[in-house]
């Protein structure tokens, strides 16, 4: 089962022109562009770094150039793929494997209960010549344990790790289910780009650093390399070239050696965006000394977004936002306080306190949540418009019924119907009516009749979570001035959970970068994009930021 | 239009509905009388539409089809065993206010739902509790529910204290029969209230006062599914995230709906009795939920949404062509076919129904 050698030999022919070489590839989920216009190239042996914030399509440019099934179920994408000097169009990751393009993803592809071996080796076995193998195929051949052992310790020992081949990989710590997924790609013969997508985020210092040495000696070897981190120290002290993604498009191709950290992370947060929020008249809404939520010490137990002890304050009729990269716990955050995560610590409200883990008594506190799950938590796709916006109110404070309270009161269809129109009407909701299923609307409109649901409860606080995401950009301007619109006309007071950070610092007045569980700062919104970004990579020095808070 | 009439109602009816407009059409040319076989289609459909309609809390609430359904057939059965066995007491206590020996029959009647219906709740109660902890395989465990509550019945019925002689074994002295006659007591107290044979077709039979409390109680299930308990079952069926985030105790929901299907089925199972003319008990109730659950799905309703015209139209299609298959299909071919084409129909709707599971739209 190996491929032929020449393969290799026609490598070093072509070793001058690009190795791979993307031409204005372009994507589009359901109406939604997530890339546009991607263009960049690169040599062999070359180490690329890729950074970009969450949801600036990294994974969808992986995806593309693994031949993942879903890019093509999704109507393929735009643009010309050029490998090795010919284009190509994978449509499985089986083609892209063939054609020699590894891949380690952030989630491990191993079999807990196989071997390290086994697993490096997996469908590309060393096998035993057999006789069944002429009359039936190579399927029923045994294995060449001990040829296969030696390989997958070559493997890892490439690496510059001291992993027995014999582990079980169920057993094993999460570092080496890592190098495990690395070894396996550069056991393959024909592997000459290597994708490695947060490799080191599951790495201790140490292992990192053995990883990034192992990874520029495949380098050295020929094997081009495509590293994606959150870590800029690290991209800058492995790559040679550094690509930034920003919104679908690379925003800025370059040198590692010269490009500072600082200069990095403010293109990751877009500074261009940064500047026209700097020039938005000062916000006219007012802002009181009354204290709206006092969170102290909250813990939050929501699965892949943990939150370990928070506390913060939010002043009356403020826009306080909270940011930071995806789970580091800032949307475990909304849904502690709301009850819907198991939660502890203490929440209070206008100085009174809020029981956890009980949505009903949050929401009989007038606090209102529009969930960052729009179709698992935010809606019934399969119910009417008006049902999705008039329900909550209905159910919490007993409005839309009609008849004798305590004895029989039925919905109050009409009045449903009529709230629901005018709300259709300033959120300009784009429907046939009330009666349209909530399923049929587009993204965008179905933030917004979240949104609406939430404005029906006319809260005291209101929490937000990611309203923009996976929303066009015109829809995307629509929410958040119907956010700053409801702040401005009713006085209340608006929690942003966001992990874009240009949104936040367009609308917020103060914003707080959660890492790890924690809060890592607490900054005025109007401070550079890079000292966010800093602070999301975790490294502003502590005494700057005491400073300025 | 055609088509616009076909999308809405959907392939499935439009198809069963003009197989049984075809048996209706040729039953006169094998010998088959249509007012008799429509009369028996309207009892049948009295009969059994209250058993379907008791599905609906469940499926609304997202607890799925109620498999379970035996378990409140025994409350009703027990309920009819009651009525019977204290018939005289409930009597004698009722001609203190009203004219027991006029409203003798529709009094016993009365008294055997209002029996039926608190062991039902009870009984309900503790079969929601059991499914709110198996949440995802509601069916699965409802079908073991009523299949084992059958099982255990059937010790019962021998061991319980009856002693009207009308209903326990004449040998023994004790133990009830396996079936007893309501006759004497309440047979066709609905059935014949009101009933005509209209044009002077003198087979063709309407049970008026079925079909109205059938009317009566689907207005009763409509209005509390417009009640603000009614609205929050609903949410919770559809997504039971949205309605924890809505401040809606999903689990307290879900057993209401589960002790609304099984009063439901209580009732159901008395209004059958009370036009078949007698109580099955021991394995009676044992295949009762396969019927109920078919009509339902055969009037449209998905595992998760069902609403009372489903039911009716449900059940008027399934028991017309369980009426209809037996006498027309059997004359045109002279064998008896009739029972292997019932049970690819109604079996066939339940699969067809489990596959156009509604799902959620990613």
């Amino acid at each position: 089962m190996r491929f032929p050698l020449f393969l290799n030999s026609e490598v070093i022919l072509l070793s001058e022109v690009p190795l791979l070489k993307l031409e204005n590839i372009g994507k589009e989920y359901y109406g939604n562009r997530v890339l546009s216009n991607v263009s960049f190239s690169l040599m062999r042996g070359e180490i690329l770094g890729l950074v970009g914030e969450n949801g600036a399509g990294k994974s969808t440019l992986m995806n593309i150039l693994f031949g993942m099934p879903v890019i093509g179920a999704t109507g393929g994408y735009e643009g010309k793929v050029i490998f090795n000097g010919k284009p190509v169009h994978f449509t499985s990751p089986t083609q892209a494997l063939a054609a020699g393009i590894g891949m380690v993803h952030q989630e491990f592809s191993l079999i807990p209960g196989f071997t390290a071996t086994e697993n490096i080796q997996l469908n590309r076995e060393v096998l035993n010549p057999s006789l069944l193998e002429y009359i039936f195929s190579h399927r029923m051949s045994t294995l060449d344990r001990d040829a296969m052992r030696a390989r997958a310790d070559t493997a890892i020992r490439t690496l510059g790790v001291d992993i027995s081949p014999d582990m079980v990989v169920a057993e094993m710590p999460v570092g080496y289910k890592q190098f495990i997924e690395i070894a396996r790609e550069i056991d393959r013969e024909q592997t000459r780009l290597l994708f490695l997508d947060e490799p080191t985020a599951v790495l201790t210092e140490t292992e990192a650093e053995i990883l990034l040495k192992a990874l520029k000696k495949l380098a050295e070897s020929g094997i081009a390399i495509v590293f994606i981190s959150h870590r800029l120290n690290e991209v800058k002290e492995l790559c040679d070239r550094i690509v930034v993604l920003r919104d679908g498009e690379v925003i800025q191709e370059a040198d590692a050696k010269t490009a500072t950290v600082r200069e990095i992370a403010s293109w990751m947060v877009g500074r261009a965006v940064s500047e026209k929020t700097e020039e938005k008249p000062q916000k006219s809404h007012v802002i009181h000394d009354e204290t709206a939520l006092k969170v102290e010490h909250l813990w939050v137990d929501m699965p892949g977004e943990t939150v370990r002890d928070v506390s913060f304050e939010v002043k009356k009729g403020e826009i306080f936002g909270i940011g930071g990269l995806a789970g580091h716990g800032k949307l475990g955050i909304p849904n502690g306080i709301m009850g819907l995560s198991p939660a502890g610590g203490n929440v209070e409200l206008f100085g009174r306190r809020i029981p956890l883990n009980k949505p009903r008594r949050a929401l009989d506190r007038k606090m209102a949540f529009v969930s960052e799950d729009r179709r698992g938590v935010g809606l019934l796709l399969d119910e009417r418009i008006d049902w999705n916006i008039t329900f909550t109110a209905m159910q919490v404070q007993g409005r839309f019924l009609r008849g004798i309270p305590g004895i029989l009161q039925l919905r109050d269809d009409e009045a449903m119907r009529k709230e629901t129109e005018s709300l259709i009407k300033l959120l300009d909701i784009k429907c046939t009516g009330p009666a349209q299923h909530a399923g049929e609307l587009s993204g965008g409109n179905q933030q917004k009749v979240c949104l609406a649901k939430a404005f029906v409860l006319q809260p005291d606080l209101l929490l937000v979570s990611e309203p923009t995401r996976g929303i066009d950009v015109g829809a995307k301007t629509l929410v958040l001035d119907a956010l700053r619109e409801y702040n401005e006309g009713h006085g209340t007071t608006i929690i942003v959970t966001s992990s874009e950070l240009e949104e936040l610092r367009s609308v917020c007045d103060r914003i707080a970068i959660v890492g790890e569980g924690r809060i890592a700062g607490v900054l005025p919104a109007q401070r550079p994009a890079e000292d966010f970004g800093l602070l999301m990579m975790g490294q502003m020095p502590h005494d700057e930021m005491e400073a300025t808070a | 239009m055609i088509k616009n009439f076909i999308e809405n109602a959907g392939w499935p009816r439009v198809i069963i509905g003009l197989f049984l407009l075809g048996l209706f059409i040729a039953a006169p040319f094998v010998g088959v009388r249509v007012d008799t076989s429509l009369s028996d289609t309207l009892v049948r459909f009295g009969m059994n539409a209250v058993m379907v309609l008791a599905m609906i809390p469940m499926v609304q609430s997202g607890c799925g089809l109620n498999f379970g359904l035996p378990l409140g057939i025994i409350a009703g059965l027990l309920g009819a065993t009651l009525s019977i066995e204290l018939n005289e007491k409930i009597l004698s206590w009722c001609g203190q206010y009203v004219n027991a020996a006029a409203w003798g029959a529709p009094l016993s009647f009365a008294s055997a739902i209002v029996m039926a219906l608190p062991i039902a709740a009870v009984l309900g109660f503790f079969y929601g509790k059991l499914l709110n902890r198996v949440k995802g395989d509601e069916m699965m465990i409802a079908t073991y529910v009523g299949f084992s509550s059958v099982a255990f019945m059937c010790i019962a019925w021998l061991l319980l204290p009856y002693h009207n002689p009308t209903m326990i074994w004449g040998y023994a002295g004790a133990g009830l029969r396996t079936t007893i006659s309501v006759d004497g007591y309440w047979f066709h107290v609905l059935s014949d209230f009101l009933a005509f044979t209209p044009f002077g077709l003198d087979h063709l039979y309407v049970p008026t006062g079925m079909i109205l409390f059938f009317a009566f109680m689907a207005f009763l299930v409509w209005v509390f599914m417009r009640s603000k308990t009614g609205t929050a079952m609903t949410a919770v069926g559809s997504n039971p995230e949205f309605a924890r985030a809505s401040g809606v105790n999903v689990d307290r929901m879900r057993v209401i709906s589960v002790m609304l299907s099984t009063m439901l089925g209580a009732v159901g199972i008395l209004v059958y009795e009370q036009s078949f003319g007698f109580i099955q008990l021991y394995m009676g109730p044992f295949y009762m939920a396969l019927p109920a659950v078919a009509s339902i799905l055969l009037g449209g309703a998905s595992v998760n949404k069902a609403s009372i015209l489903n039911v009716a139209v449900g059940t008027f299609l399934f028991q017309g062509i369980l009426t209809m298959t037996p006498s027309v299909i059997n004359s045109v071919l002279q064998t008896d076919m009739s029972e292997v084409i019932r049970l690819i129909v109604s079996n066939g709707m339940i699969l067809y129904a489990l596959t156009r599971k509604v799902r959620v739209k990613r």
